[in-house]
């Protein structure tokens, strides 16, 4: 036993070396039941250096990787989760197997060839992956459907639920025997204008690791959000302003022209929409194509009308910039920091009518940080300085989970220990101590390349027999006793690695061995005047009365027998009154055999 | 464990098993066979079928001229067509837990099931199978409620009535079982009901037996089902494919280790190969466009007419035929057309890898934009004024009865330009023609049945080695048109357990074990020994609980110390009040030391039975 109580009683072990207490770069390690997983792969876009990338030596200093991970699992295909991805498979060297959905697996490899064109082509950078290692990293990746359970070997197993956030964005539940962690990625749990809300089962994993980008915040409504966004809008058009909305191809983006669209029809605007980058009208597409993984009102009228077919918002041209009049750009990156939004928004930065608007997180580092921390001036290359006139607003269009969202994730799921990764280390602890406290789990939050250790308790399987089970569950009634506990009692057999609970009977059978008969005898002196037999009789109808429940006979051959227990009664013929009794009881019938020879040393009732 | 057998239709099967305290529907399948029986309704008004002389016995007797109307030499009913249900006097239909669906041609009965019966349970189905399933059932209710019929007849049915019919109409069996089809209502209640599932999705039924289904590759989102408790382990194989066409691949390696496999769905043309059909289907088709014809395809509106679609979309510009117009005639063709597009993860490899760059994975998106395949609602409309011809129609419903087909069934069946190409295996074509007789267009029946024909069948039940096989009993004989060949039968060993409709099978079980979770203070506190080599031996006294048919051993609780008061006396006056049953003893008994201690226990007098008895068991 002592070998598989240890085995039992597993304890596993997280390590983030790119997730910790920062926003930017997501990179977990997980070792459970002796398998190692590593979640999400990716790059923080505020380094321009090898910071940028997770430090795999963690894992081992030389060498590859693919002998220490079982497995890696992307949960969406934004950069920060996935960046890294042919750097690590290609370059470091993994040729494991990658897991991810269906529109990850499409969309992933656009956005890292898109990242590295703008990396090496145009910032001339080298040591950095090329087209063919993202064509070879995507070779390794097998796809996952929502909800099926893929057996990676034959005890690991994970299973992806719905998580909102972006197209395909996925939650994983990783298991190992009895025990499970689950990872989130970044999630949703509100339905946006063209996502479903993240969900999960009750699976009460011994482990959660959630992001926690937001925290602290708790949200205003998104019909608020969104109608203070079409104000801004509209306002600056009105006053013949340019509007620039910087966001990644795919996601917010989307939502937003929806929100747009609908806004322009209704209001018959015209001033012009431009969605800035040739990806948008394959990213569109990709849309039309998963549509499945859309939200439910998108999904039931795609038939008529695809949401994803805009009317008002046409491509853009860098010429168009220029233009005058007021226009509505949306420009990729979505933080400012390289590509088309970077410079349009050094065109129109100096003109005070102009608006940028910020839908979603900055990392630090990125012009939009700094300009959403209010800097007026900033260098550029060349020591050039930029004047910032035009007016910043943030809004929180992003679809992360606020700290209601992390909450209602937490009930939903019910983990026995939770793990707060993708925030920022001062707004962390704030939702720790109210996680601890709504929940009373214990909520870890490490630094980058700290180690948390979490001891599980996992019960053990063991085949019972279906006559033990069946005997124990008559016997014990359909509904236990909390205040009478029925005690069973069964012989575990434990052999070639299988764990049988069966009755005694059935094991000393199975096993060939004998049963020892072991039985007690007590002679209880007594003084009663009637002859031997009455005297029996006379016990007889005590016990009778004091033992209602059992099962007393009265043989003729002169002996009363109550269980297994057997009592006789002599005396010898010098002193007829002074009966002894003769109890005899087997060990199985302890309690009884003894309570009844203290029963009958205190006499018969007269 | 039990299985009823609701449903005596080798493809369109409904099954109810008892497995471990749940009662599972393994489909839900409707017989629209018995519409054959009926008139077809036509969408425009027909003189010839409006005209039909009544039926009367030959001597008089009996008069049902209102019901029964003689048509091309054959009597028909007359009355909006009905379909035979699966049996529902078998066992109450309410007990029902679950219903698992294994592909949308075998759920059509399925309002019928949850709307009438009492049913409060789960149905469990995959996305596309919902979908496509919801499609084919709104074309059903939408050629029934687009021609109303005032008459339901019911007088036929009558048993001393119907013996006096001229033949099919005698020999149709559960007359009284049929019904007409349900209405929008039903179907959307019905369908509230299903619960998705994916691929390989373990779901937990009651905690007592788990339910997975698996890819079949017959049909977008078709399911083979596994349906197991720690111990036993039931497939449900039902309609299954192993050619390539649009949907994943089947799973096999799941279904090992089975101790039953149901088999159903198998190829109800063993004789015709899929590829050969589709080859004559080419050929005769541009035969007919070459010759100035028009080519009518009676179809469903989902599955082959991807694959023809596609197939057509290769062969017709190679064939010099690229000007040719196909029609897609259905209430559900646009639906149907857009669904398939949005299903990449339910699709082969290489339609999957489409999306990826990302395009549409059937070809059909490109012919729909090249204007080659136009889709229509219905006749009415658009089509009738923009329709060309030669052309391609694609309509339903195959059985001919219903539906556009009939109008042009009416319009080009007098010519003998005019082909009309069968390739749904379901309908007899005989049959499905009988009311249009005298027929000049040529008719040309090419089933295209992609599932799995009996020498496939029986090198994957080599493969997958179940202990059992149930399956239904046409599929013991060889059919009966070719009794020699003994081919075209399931030969096993041990011989499969055949059903028909409303058997009764005891399934060859015997359930022995069941799994119990030691909680890990129990397991810690449990003292193992060594018997033999290899074996060891813990004796487990613990507390069971049960809850949602988990089983849990906790520790025997420490029992609440007594507090010290006066009436402690009385408490060891009441006798004990459960018998717990103490360890069997056995093992060696340490001779040496055992006369020792006993030894040393004589000279303190007080010789306690409890300790003697400790010491003689270790």
């Amino acid at each position: 036993m002592e070998s598989q109580k240890s085995a039992a009683a597993g304890f596993w072990v997280a390590a983030s070396f790119g997730a910790g207490q920062d926003v930017g770069r997501s990179c977990i390690l997980v070792s459970i039941g002796g398998k190692n997983i590593m979640l999400d792969c990716g790059m923080h876009m505020g380094y321009n250096d090898d910071r940028r990338f997770p430090d795999f030596s963690y894992i081992t200093q030389n060498g590859r990787l693919t002998e220490f991970l079982d497995c890696v699992i992307i949960s969406h295909f934004h950069l920060d989760h996935c960046g890294a991805l042919p750097y690590m498979s290609e370059m470091v060297g993994y040729d494991g197997p990658i897991y991810m959905t269906h529109p990850t697996k499409a969309i992933c490899p656009i956005l890292l060839e898109d990242f590295r064109k703008i990396t090496v082509d145009k910032k001339g950078e080298t040591n950095f992956f090329t087209s063919q290692m993202i064509k070879d990293c995507m070779k390794k990746v097998v796809p996952l459907n929502l909800h099926q359970t893929v057996q990676v070997d034959e005890e690991l197993e994970i299973k992806a639920y719905y998580a909102g956030h972006v197209l395909g964005a996925a939650m994983v539940q990783i298991k190992v025997g009895s025990e499970s962690v689950v990872y989130t990625g970044d999630y949703n749990m509100t339905p946006d204008r063209h996502l479903g809300a993240a969900w999960i089962d009750k699976c009460r994993p011994d482990l959660l690791i959630s992001e926690s980008t937001y925290a602290t915040t708790i949200r205003d409504s998104k019909r608020c959000r969104e109608r203070d966004f079409l104000k801004k809008v509209h306002e600056t058009v009105e006053r013949g302003g340019k509007v620039l909305i910087p966001v990644f191809a795919l996601g917010r983006a989307q939502e937003l022209c929806i929100l747009l669209e609908t806004f322009w029809e209704r209001m018959n605007l015209k001033a012009p929409i431009y969605f800035s980058t040739g990806l948008t009208e394959k990213a569109n597409h990709y849309y039309k194509l998963f549509i499945t993984w859309t939200n439910q009102k998108i999904r039931k009228t795609f038939v008529q009308r695809n949401m994803f077919e805009f009317k008002h918002i046409k491509a853009f041209d860098r010429s168009y910039a220029d233009n005058p009049g007021p226009m509505v750009v949306f420009a990729t990156p979505g933080m400012l920091h390289a590509g088309q939004s970077l410079l349009i928004f050094k065109k129109w930065a100096g003109n005070e009518k102009n608006m940028v608007i910020m839908p979603g997180y900055c990392v630090q580092g990125t012009v939009g940080h700094k300009i959403l921390n209010g800097q007026k001036k900033l260098e550029m290359e060349g020591r050039a300085t930029l004047d910032v006139k035009l007016q910043v607003e943030y809004m929180s269009f992003s679809a992360h989970a606020d700290a209601k969202g992390i909450m209602q994730l937490i009930r939903m799921a019910e983990p026995r220990n939770m793990l707060l990764v993708h925030g920022e280390a001062k707004k962390m602890e704030f939702l720790k101590d109210k996680i601890e406290q709504e929940f009373s789990i214990s909520c870890y939050m490490p630094a980058n390349g700290e180690t948390t250790s979490i001891v599980t308790n996992p019960s053990v399987p063991v085949d019972i027999s279906l006559n033990l089970l069946k005997r124990e569950m008559a016997l014990g009634g359909p509904l236990p006793d909390a205040k009478r506990p029925r005690t069973m009692h069964g012989t575990l057999i434990m052999k070639d690695n299988s764990l049988r609970l069966v009755s005694p009977e059935q094991a000393l059978k199975e096993l060939g061995l004998s049963e020892h008969q072991l039985r007690f005898t007590c002679r209880v002196q007594l003084h009663d005047p009637h002859s031997d037999n009455d005297t029996l009789g006379r016990i007889y109808t005590h016990l009778k009365s004091v033992l209602k429940t059992y099962s007393i006979q009265h043989v003729p051959d002169g002996t009363v027998i109550v269980e297994s227990i057997v009592i006789k009664v002599t005396s010898s013929a010098e002193e007829p009154n002074l009966k002894v009794i003769l109890l005899s009881w087997s060990y199985q019938d302890e309690e009884l055999g003894s309570f009844l020879s203290t029963l009958l040393k205190k006499g018969l009732p007269s | 464990m039990k299985l009823y057998c609701l449903s005596g239709h080798p493809t369109l099967p409904c099954n109810v098993l008892k497995f471990k305290s749940t009662t599972i529907m393994l489909d839900c399948g409707l017989d629209t066979t018995a519409a054959l029986y009926f008139l077809p309704l036509p969408l425009v008004h027909s003189p010839r079928l409006s005209k039909l002389p009544g039926w009367v016995s030959k001597d008089g007797a009996v008069n049902l001229e209102k019901e029964l109307k003689e048509c091309s030499g054959r009597v028909f009913v007359d009355s909006q067509p009905e379909f035979c249900l699966p049996e529902k006097e078998l066992l109450d239909l309410s007990t029902i837990d679950v219903i698992l669906i294994s592909n949308y041609h075998c759920m059509m009965a399925l309002p019928y099931i949850t709307e009438h019966t009492g049913f409060t349970g789960t149905v469990y189905a995959t996305e596309p199978t919902l979908q496509i399933g919801r499609l084919l059932m709104e074309e059903l209710v939408t050629f029934m409620e687009r021609v109303p019929k005032a008459q339901a007849a019911t007088c036929w049915k009558n048993k001393e009535i119907q013996r006096l019919l001229p033949g099919p109409l005698k020999d149709a069996v559960d007359v009284w079982s049929w019904r007409k089809c349900y209405s929008v209502q039903e179907v959307n209640s019905a369908l509230s009901k299903v619960q998705l599932v994916g691929y390989s999705q373990k779901v937990e039924l009651f905690g007592a037996v788990q339910v997975t289904p698996l890819s079949s590759g017959y049909s977008l989102g078709s399911s083979n089902w596994i349906i197991q408790s720690h111990y036993e382990k039931v497939s449900y194989v039902s309609g299954s494919s192993l050619l390539t066409t649009h949907p994943q691949p089947m799973e096999q390696s799941s279904l090992k280790n089975s101790d039953v496999l149901i088999l159903t769905g198998l190829t109800q043309i063993p004789t015709a190969n899929p590829d050969g059909m589709l080859g004559e289907f080419c050929s005769n088709l541009a035969m007919t466009i070459r010759a100035g014809g028009n080519v009518l395809v009676p179809c469903y509106s989902s599955g082959v007419i991807y694959d023809l679609l596609e197939c057509l979309y290769q062969f017709m510009d190679s064939a010099n035929l690229g000007s040719t117009p196909f029609y897609f005639i259905s209430p559900v063709a646009n639906s149907s057309l857009e669904f398939s597009q949005i299903f990449a993860e339910w699709l082969c490899q290489n339609k999957q890898s489409k999306v990826y760059l990302p395009e549409p994975p059937f070809p059909h998106a490109e012919l729909i934009q090249t204007n080659k395949l136009k889709h229509y609602p219905s006749i009415h409309g658009d089509f009738s004024s923009e329709f060309r011809q030669p052309c391609v129609v694609f309509t339903g419903h195959p059985s001919l009865r219903f539906g556009d087909v009939v109008h042009f069934m009416e319009l080009w069946g007098k010519s003998s330009l005019n082909t009309i190409i069968f390739t749904e295996p379901d309908f007899s074509y005989l049959d499905a023609l009988a009311p249009y007789q005298p027929l000049a267009m040529k008719c040309v029946y090419c089933p295209i049945d992609t599932r799995l024909n009996f020498h496939q069948v029986s090198k994957l039940l080599k493969d997958i080695q179940p202990l059992h096989v149930v399956c239904p009993e046409p599929y013991t004989q060889p059919p009966p048109a070719q009794p020699h060949r003994s081919d075209l039968m399931l030969e096993l060993q041990p011989p499969p357990m055949a059903y028909r409709r409303c058997s009764v099978l005891g399934l060859p079980f015997r359930r022995r074990y069941e799994r119990i979770h030691l909680l890990p203070e129990l397991a810690r506190s449990l003292v193992p020994s060594e018997i033999k080599a290899g074996v060891s031996v813990a004796t487990v006294s613990a507390v069971l609980q049960s809850k949602d048919n988990k089983h849990v051993l906790q520790p025997v609780p420490k029992p609440a110390p007594v507090p010290p008061s006066k009436k402690r006396k009385r408490v060891t006056e009441e006798p004990p009040e459960v018998l717990n049953p103490k360890p069997l003893l056995s093992g060696a008994v340490p001779l040496e030391p055992f006369l020792a201690m006993l030894h040393k226990v004589q000279h303190t007098l007080s010789l306690r039975p409890n300790q003697s008895a400790q010491s003689a068991c270790r």
